[in-house]
C-alpha cells in the first residue's frame, strides 16, 4: 500500500473514531485531529515529496491494493489542501456557536479533507469521478449546514448543478471505457491519440470539459456559485472559494486536459474563449454587488478565469502560470473570505452600503483585507502580480495578443471593484452604529493573518517558489 | 435492437413521468418502474451483477424507503395536486421537444457516428474486478455511503429537535 493512502484513510478514521459514542471529550479532540494532520500533511509534502510519491507499506499491501499517482502537480495540491482546511476550521471551530454542530462541522471538514486528497492522487477516470462526488455530497451538506432557506437554497442550486455536471461527466467516462477498455488515464489517452478525429470521442471529450466547466464556476456555468458561496457559514465560504471548486473543478481539468486529452487548436480555444469570457462577466458583475460575500463570489468566477485562459495556451509556462494562480487565488481568496466572515461577526451584515470606516476599529482585519485585495488585482510585488504576470507573458508569447490585452484591461477592473469593497467597508468615516464595535476574535482573524503573511512571502520569495513548485508542474505534460 | 428501443422509450417516458407528477407517491411508483426497466437494459448487456442490485437496492429497497416517508407527509389535496401538475407541464413541455429534435437532428444530418468498442477486457468474474481492479473505487463508494448517513444525520437531526 502507498504511504500516500494514507491521506485519504486517515481522516476517515478519524471521523469515524470520534463519532463512536464515547464521549464528548473525544470528539472535543476532533480539532486537533484536523490540525495536527493537516500541519503533519504539509509536513511530509515539504520534508518528505519522496516519501510521498514513492513510499509504500508492505505490511498492509495484501489488505489495500491501490494504485496512486503523485506528480509535481498533485503535491501542490497537497500543500494547499491542508493550509486552508486549517483556516475553515478555525473560523468554523470559533464562529459556530453550538457544541454539536461545531463537532459536525470538523467532522463534514475530515470528510471533504478525504476526497479532495484522493481526488488528487488518482490515476483512473473512474476513481477521479468517485472522489468527485464524495467531495460535491460534503460541499452539499456544509452549505445546508444551517438549514435555514437561503442555505438550502444555496445548497439545492449546487446539487442540481452538480449533478447535470456529473450526468456529463459520466456519460462521457462510458464512452472513453468504451474506447480503451479500461478507464485508467493512460490507456484514455492513448485509445483518444489512436482514435483520429472519432466523433464519438471529440463529443465525449467536450461533454466532460463542460462537466468540469461547471463544476469549477466558469461562466457562464457559473448559476450556482454566487448562492452557495453567500448563502453558507463563513467557514464553509472560506473551503468552497480556497479549495473546493478548485480542486473540484480547476484542478481536475488541468490534470485532464494535460495528462489524457491533450492539447487540440479546438480545445485551447475553447479555453480561451470561456477564460476570457468569465474574466470580463465576474468582473463586471462584481461591481454591482452590494453583499460582501456575492462580491467576492463574482470576483472568484473571474479569477478562474484567468487559470482557464492560461491553460488554454496549451504551453508549459501557461500550465505554470495556471497553477501558480490556481495556488495564489487559493490563499488571497481564502483570506477575503476570513475577513468577510470577521466583518459579519463584528459587524452584523455583509452590506456594504451600510459598512464603512471599519478600518479604525479593525485594524487587522482592514489591513489583511487590503492586503488579499491588492493580491487579487495584481499589485506588485504580492504573490497575484507574479501570476498574473506569468499568465500574460504565457498569452504574449504564444501569440494570444487580444487574450493578454483582455486579461491586463480585467486587471484594472478587478483593482477597480476591491478598491470599492476597501472604501465602502474599511475606509471613510466610522458610523454612528459601529463605534462600539470590536477586533474579532483571534479564531477568526488568525486565518487572514496567516494567509496574508503566505501572500506577502510568496510574493517576496517568488522565485524560489516558482522554481521549487511551479515550474516542475511543467513535466507534467510528458 | 427493436426491444432495446422500446425499453430505452419506456425508460425516457417514465423518467419524464416522474418528474412531471404533482403526487409524490405516483412519482415514486414512477422512479421504482424506471429501476426496473434500466435493471431489464442491464440484463440484456450482459450486466447481470449490476442489475441485480439496480433491482434490489433502486427499484426495491429505495421505493419501499420513499413510500414509508411518504407515508409519514401530508398530502395535497386532488386540486392543488392538478394544478402543480399543470404548472410544471407548462414550464417544461420544451424538454422532451429538445431531446425528439436532437435525435431527429442526429437522424437527419446522417452525422458519422459508428463507434466501435475496443479492446474491452472480459467482465466474467464481476467479483474478481470489483475486489481486485477497483479496491480503490470501492473504498470511494464506502465513504460516499458514509457522508450519505453522516449528511442526514447533520441536517435532519436539528428538525428532529424542534
Amino acid at each position: 500500500m502507498p504511504v500516500s493512502f494514507l491521506l485519504v484513510l486517515v481522516p476517515l478514521l478519524c471521523v469515524i473514531f470520534a463519532n463512536m459514542p464515547l464521549g464528548k471529550a473525544v470528539k472535543k479532540l476532533l480539532f486537533y485531529f484536523v490540525l495536527l494532520f493537516s500541519l503533519a500533511q504539509v509536513y511530509l509534502v515539504v520534508c518528505y515529496k519522496d516519501l510521498l510519491t514513492n513510499g509504500t507499506i508492505y505490511s498492509l499491501t495484501p489488505v489495500f491494493k491501490v494504485s496512486l499517482a503523485i506528480d509535481s502537480l498533485s503535491l501542490l495540491l497537497l500543500l494547499t489542501i491542508p493550509i486552508i482546511t486549517v483556516c475553515a476550521l478555525f473560523i468554523g471551530w470559533f464562529t459556530i456557536k453550538d457544541e454539536v454542530q461545531k463537532y459536525d462541522f470538523t467532522s463534514m471538514l475530515l470528510m471533504s479533507l478525504t476526497g479532495m486528497n484522493g481526488l488528487v492522487m488518482v490515476n483512473d477516470i473512474f476513481s477521479m469521478y468517485v472522489f468527485l462526488e464524495i467531495v460535491a455530497i460534503s460541499s452539499f451538506i456544509l452549505i445546508a449546514f444551517y438549514t435555514d432557506i437561503g442555505s438550502l437554497e444555496g445548497a439545492f442550486k449546487y446539487i442540481i448543478l452538480s449533478a447535470v455536471a456529473t450526468i456529463l461527466m459520466l456519460t462521457a467516462i462510458a464512452v472513453f471505457f468504451t474506447a480503451a477498455g479500461d478507464t485508467s488515464f493512460v490507456s484514455i489517452s492513448n485509445a483518444i491519440k489512436g482514435s483520429g478525429r472519432n466523433t464519438f470521442l471529440i463529443a465525449a471529450m467536450s461533454i466532460f470539459v463542460g462537466g468540469l466547466l461547471i463544476k469549477g464556476g466558469i461562466a457562464p456555468f457559473h448559476g450556482w456559485v454566487a448562492d452557495a458561496y453567500s448563502s453558507a457559514p463563513a467557514a464553509v465560504s472560506v473551503l468552497l472559494a480556497g479549495i473546493i471548486t478548485k480542486v473540484a473543478g480547476i484542478y481536475t481539468l488541468i490534470r485532464i486536459v494535460t495528462t489524457v486529452f491533450g492539447f487540440t487548436p479546438q480545445l485551447e480555444m475553447i479555453l480561451l474563449f470561456f477564460g476570457a469570457f468569465s474574466i470580463i462577466l465576474g468582473a463586471l458583475i462584481a461591481m454591482v454587488q452590494k453583499d460582501m460575500k456575492r462580491m467576492l463570489a463574482y470576483s472568484s468566477i473571474s479569477q478562474m478565469g484567468y487559470i482557464v485562459l492560461s491553460l488554454g495556451t496549451g504551453t508549459a509556462l501557461g500550465i505554470a502560470g495556471a497553477v501558480f494562480h490556481l495556488f495564489n487565488h487559493a490563499i488571497f481568496k481564502a483570506g477575503l473570505f476570513a475577513n468577510s466572515a470577521a466583518v459579519e461577526e463584528a459587524a452584523g451584515t455583509r452590506d456594504m452600503d451600510k459598512l464603512g470606516g471599519l478600518s479604525s476599529k479593525m485594524p487587522v482585519t482592514g489591513f489583511t483585507s487590503l492586503v488579499s485585495s491588492l493580491s487579487t488585482a495584481g499589485i506588485p510585488p504580492l504573490s497575484g502580480f507574479w501570476s498574473k504576470l506569468v499568465i500574460i507573458i504565457a498569452l504574449w508569447s504564444s501569440g494570444h495578443f487580444v487574450y493578454a490585452i483582455i486579461a491586463v484591461l480585467a486587471s484594472l477592473l478587478t483593482l477597480a471593484y476591491f478598491l470599492s469593497m476597501q472604501r465602502r467597508v474599511f475606509f471613510g468615516k466610522l458610523k454612528e452604529e459601529y463605534k462600539d464595535i470590536k477586533e474579532a476574535r483571534f479564531g477568526v482573524i488568525f486565518p487572514a493573518i496567516m494567509l496574508s503573511l503566505i501572500t506577502i512571502g510568496v510574493g517576496i520569495f517568488f522565485f524560489y517558489v516558482l522554481d521549487t513548485f511551479m515550474l516542475p508542474v511543467k513535466s507534467i505534460l510528458g | 435492437m427493436y426491444i432495446d428501443l422500446v425499453l430505452l422509450s419506456l425508460l425516457t417516458f417514465f423518467s419524464i413521468w416522474a418528474v412531471m407528477r404533482g403526487t409524490l407517491l405516483r412519482a415514486a411508483i414512477a422512479l421504482a418502474l424506471v429501476s426496473i426497466i434500466l435493471s431489464i437494459i442491464m440484463f440484456r448487456l450482459g450486466s447481470a451483477l449490476a442489475a441485480v442490485f439496480e433491482l434490489s437496492v433502486c427499484a426495491g429497497f429505495i421505493t419501499v424507503l420513499f413510500m414509508s416517508v411518504i407515508s409519514l407527509t401530508k398530502p395535497m389535496n386532488y386540486v392543488e395536486t392538478m394544478e402543480m401538475t399543470k404548472g410544471r407541464i407548462k414550464r417544461f413541455w420544451y424538454l422532451p421537444v429538445i431531446v425528439l429534435l436532437f435525435l431527429a437532428g442526429l437522424f437527419f444530418l446522417n452525422i458519422p457516428v459508428h463507434f466501435k468498442a475496443q479492446n474491452i477486457v472480459s467482465l466474467a468474474n464481476e467479483r474478481a474486478v470489483l475486489w481486485n481492479l477497483r479496491q480503490f473505487d470501492l473504498f470511494g463508494q464506502v465513504v460516499v455511503l458514509l457522508l450519505g448517513v453522516f449528511g442526514i444525520v447533520i441536517l435532519i437531526k436539528s428538525r428532529f429537535e424542534e
